[in-house]
């Protein structure tokens, strides 16, 4: 198993260096210049744009700039962005609030989506099937967009429960109401997912046995239908975590949550390279680990799967 | 409970109460079409100690009988009438609660598949202490191994903490045994428990749980598709067809004298080691192998199939990395002669398939030789490979596997035709109906999709498919394992016509070897990769040499029963 772990962790390099070099090139590759972008409609002495370019290298070709940035990369120094202020910084202060925000849908859905998935999937075609089918489907059916203002504008502002923004003081309770809208979407695929895999596992010949075998009903859905229905829930809650991680534009947008997709975002508007590409590098390392996550569970959940071989 | 009563059962037996009883039982079920009844006036009485079989096909209703009486219908079914009495309580609408209290410690069930009933994320040794804790037993180490070791399951405790991937059929089949029997139930209903095995495997097993079920004073009730297993197992035979109880009674009696048609053609068709080979070639006057010198080994024209010093080898891999050798074939060497049908039979895992594979060229020889018509294929080139195919066709033991699901029944058999670009679009047509002439299906099953034919019928599919581009050597890997004893009768008539009618050459791969008396003239024995013994289908059968062909003789339901000269 360790010999799995490390050989999975020594994959990070090649990804690393082929998503930042991809990225870092398309950045390059944006029409427009950066540097007269900052300054809007005024024109700046030529000896400014001069100064300012060669500071983030935009005077080097295309392989110098990635070269350092790579070695500042290695270095630990991320450099400075387009306003001057240090990138480690900045990174340091929106993927915690990012983090929290994914952690808090990521349990929002798996919790919920599992629950009312196992009930749905008991008594496929019942009233409480129906309705959840319904109602998750509009779920998905309704932009996050639609979603984040109504709820922002009944929970928030009309009946007062929630922060209608989040801004600056992001904590566990005011990053809920987002939470629960960047949840939602996922939660319908969750439990859509969970209903499948719980009906088809309910006829399962293990099933029936464990049943003749004298067991309660309660321990036969625990024991037998929940864990093996688990396996393709898993997959899909780990892929969700390393989408969630690179930030929600809208919701951020919506809530004005300072994390990832916000700070993103901005950085993409100013063609701010060594930004973006900080950002993606964190995010590919999130990517990796949460995959191992999902094949570690996987194990645990399917003994059949072994990764040493 | 009520009070004890006098009784005279069936049997005739007077003073002890039957254990199980089943008055008038139907059974419905819901379907898209609306009801269906599955099962209709079903009796049957079970003595204390007593082993009943229930004999049908599939579809005939026995296992539906059997899981009522544990209370495990399908959710779309229910028993629409009659009583099922355990000991005199009528459990056939009882509580879900009453019955997760009888079932384990009072009813237990060992199921059919014992690739697909034991849960794969949980250890063995869990399953069962599971068994154990739910009905109130002891559940320490000590009382699983002890469980498990009495199933007959050796090294118990250390095979208590592994999975279900890591055992081998037989094994698991020995793990359910346990779980079934943990509780010590007072009636066992055992739904084809062996049916999934190697002959010789599913002997040790029966014998074990006869044994078992003797020691702890079980009753049985035994389903299965196999009278000769019926009869050699069970004190009663009941037989089942299409829902219905169409004869009962004490087995021997019923095996030597059936009363019902459907009986009787049960008891004909049942392939047995007293069944001969089906006469239609030697009628024919076509030149068997009997008629030829006898002399193997020299290539004869008339030798259109040479296998010489076949052998395969896989690499497994263990778990520092190094590959060890595993040689599935070994040095195996056989004629076949044209026109005639040799049998290769052997246990799962005895390398009868992958020589199959390797004659089909689907798999290449690690070593040996394949001539065919005279020629070494191992040698062939793409082109003349393809030529090859149309000559030498398969036919696959998994009628519902082997047919591709969104194909009809004309595209299934025309593509063959297509694909070595035959005739056009007319001919071929013609040559699909005229192969489903062959088969004895309807021209109107051409439109049909693989799902809306039985089992059977998808085989003929699959021989017509095999036969389209007139192939001189026709494989067949275990094709009408899968099939109902009547079916596979039909089946194998159909093939013994057509060897007569085309002159075919069979190689035929089976575990059965009761259906090798029936269409083969020579036989190999295969085991563990190696040919063990060779000869003509009477000699293997009348004298076999080798103590592995005898075991697998030996091992064949209700081969030491005797018929009549007239049934058999």
């Amino acid at each position: 198993m360790l010999r799995f772990i490390l050989r999975r962790l020594l994959q990070v390099i090649p990804v690393f260096l082929g998503t930042t070099l991809l990225v870092y090139y398309m950045v390059f590759a944006l029409p427009g210049d950066p540097i007269a972008a900052l300054f809007g409609d005024r024109q700046p002495p030529q000896a400014v744009i001069d100064t300012l370019r060669s500071q983030y290298n935009l005077d080097q070709p295309f392989w110098v700039q990635y070269g350092l940035f790579l070695k500042n990369l290695f270095t630990f120094n991320l450099g400075n962005d387009f306003t001057g202020q240090p990138i480690a910084a900045s990174l340091a202060r929106v993927f915690p609030v990012t983090a929290m925000l994914a952690i808090e849908a990521l349990a929002i859905q798996a919790i919920f989506g599992v629950l009312f998935g196992v009930f749905a999937g008991l008594r496929r075609g019942g009233w409480f099937d129906s309705t959840v089918l319904v109602a998750s489907l509009v779920v998905i059916a309704v932009p996050t967009f639609v979603l984040g203002f109504v709820f922002q504008l009944v929970f928030g502002v009309q009946l007062g429960w929630a922060k209608p923004t989040v801004g600056a003081n992001a904590n566990w309770g005011t990053l809920l109401l987002p939470a629960v809208v960047l949840g939602l979407v996922s939660f319908a695929y969750v439990l859509r997912l969970t209903r499948a895999s719980v009906s088809e596992n309910m006829n399962a010949d293990y099933v029936r046995t464990a049943t003749a075998k004298g067991l309660s009903r309660p321990r036969v859905v625990l024991a037998h239908i929940l864990r093996n229905s688990l396996i393709p829930v898993v997959t899909y809650l780990g892929a969700n975590l390393g989408s969630l991680m690179g930030g929600a534009i809208v919701t951020e947008g919506i809530f004005n949550v300072p994390g990832v997709g916000n700070k993103l975002y901005q950085a993409v508007l100013r063609s701010e390279g060594p930004t973006i590409v900080s950002i993606v590098s964190v995010l590919v390392l999130v990517f990796v680990v949460a995959n191992l996550l999902v094949d570690l569970l996987y194990a645990w959940l399917d003994p059949r799967i072994r990764y040493d071989q | 409970m009520t009070t004890p009563e006098i009784r005279i059962d069936e049997a005739g037996t007077t003073g002890v109460r039957p254990l199980l009883e089943i008055r008038d039982l139907a059974i419905t079920f819901k379907t898209g079409g609306g009801e269906v009844q599955a099962v209709r006036n079903a009796h049957l009485t079970i003595m204390p100690g007593e082993t009943v079989a229930i004999v049908g096909e599939s579809g005939s209703g026995k296992s539906t009988t059997a899981l009522a009486a544990i209370g495990l219908l399908p959710n779309n079914g229910r028993v629409s009438g009659g009583q099922i009495l355990l000991d005199g309580e009528d459990i056939a609408h009882a509580s879900e609660q009453r019955m997760i209290e009888l079932r384990g410690n009072t009813i237990g069930m060992v199921p059919q598949d014992p690739m697909s009933n034991l849960n794969p994320v949980w250890k063995i040794g869990y399953q069962v202490r599971e068994t154990l804790r739910a009905n109130g037993r002891p559940s320490g180490p000590d009382d699983i191994a002890k469980v498990l070791s009495q199933a007959g399951l050796p090294d118990s405790k250390r095979r208590a903490n592994q999975y279900p991937h890591e055992f081998s059929g037989g094994m698991r089949q020995r793990a359910l045994i346990a779980i079934g029997l943990s509780c010590q139930p007072r009636l066992l209903i055992a739904d084809e428990p062996t049916s999934a095995l190697d002959v010789t495997v599913q002997r040790q097993i029966l014998d074990h749980l006869d044994t078992m079920t003797t020691e702890l004073g079980t009753s049985v009730l035994l389903i299965t598709h196999d009278l000769g297993l019926a009869a050699e197992r069970a004190d009663k035979v009941v037989v089942m067809y299409q829902g219905r109880v169409v004869e009962a009674g004490p087995s021997l009696e019923l095996l030597r004298n059936p009363q019902h048609p459907y009986t009787k053609r049960l008891v004909e068709s049942a392939p047995s080691l007293a069944s001969r080979r089906i006469q239609v070639a030697k009628e024919q006057g076509v030149e068997t192998a009997d008629l030829l010198a006898p002399a193997a080994g020299t290539a004869k024209p008339d030798t259109f199939l040479q296998i010489q010093d076949l052998r395969k080898v896989y690499k497994l891999r263990s778990g520092l990395g190094k590959a060890t050798d595993f040689a599935a074939v070994d040095g195996v060497s056989f004629d076949v002669r044209r026109g005639t049908t040799t049998a290769i039979v052997g246990e799962s895992g005895s390398g009868k398939s992958t020589v199959a594979k390797m004659v089909l060229q689907l798999e290449k020889p690690t070593d040996g030789r394949i001539l065919f018509d005279g020629v070494d294929t191992s040698a062939l080139k793409p082109a003349d490979l393809f030529k090859f195919r149309r000559r030498v066709q398969p036919i696959f033991q998994d009628p519902y596997g082997s047919l591709d699901p969104m194909y009809n029944i004309y595209r299934t058999i025309e593509e063959p035709l297509r694909v070595h670009k035959i005739g056009d679009q007319a001919s071929r047509e013609k040559k699909v109906r005229t192969l489903l002439d062959q088969v004895a299906l309807p021209q109107s099953a051409m439109q049909r999709y693989p799902n809306e034919l039985s089992g059977g019928q998808r085989q003929r599919v699959a021989i017509a498919r095999a036969l389209a581009l007139d192939p001189e050597v026709i494989i067949c890997d275990e094709a009408v394992s899968a099939l109902d004893v009547l079916v596979q009768a039909q089946v194998l008539n159909l093939l013994a016509d057509l060897q007569a009618n085309l002159g075919l050459t069979y190689l035929f791969i089976t575990h059965d070897l009761a259906v090798v008396r029936q269409i083969a003239d020579h036989v190999c024995v295969m085991e563990k990769g190696r040919l063990v013994e060779t000869g003509s289908t009477d000699e293997v059968f009348e004298s076999p040499k080798q103590d592995y062909t005898k075991a697998l003789l030996n091992a064949i339901p209700g081969a030491k029963l005797m018929l009549p000269p007239e049934v058999a």
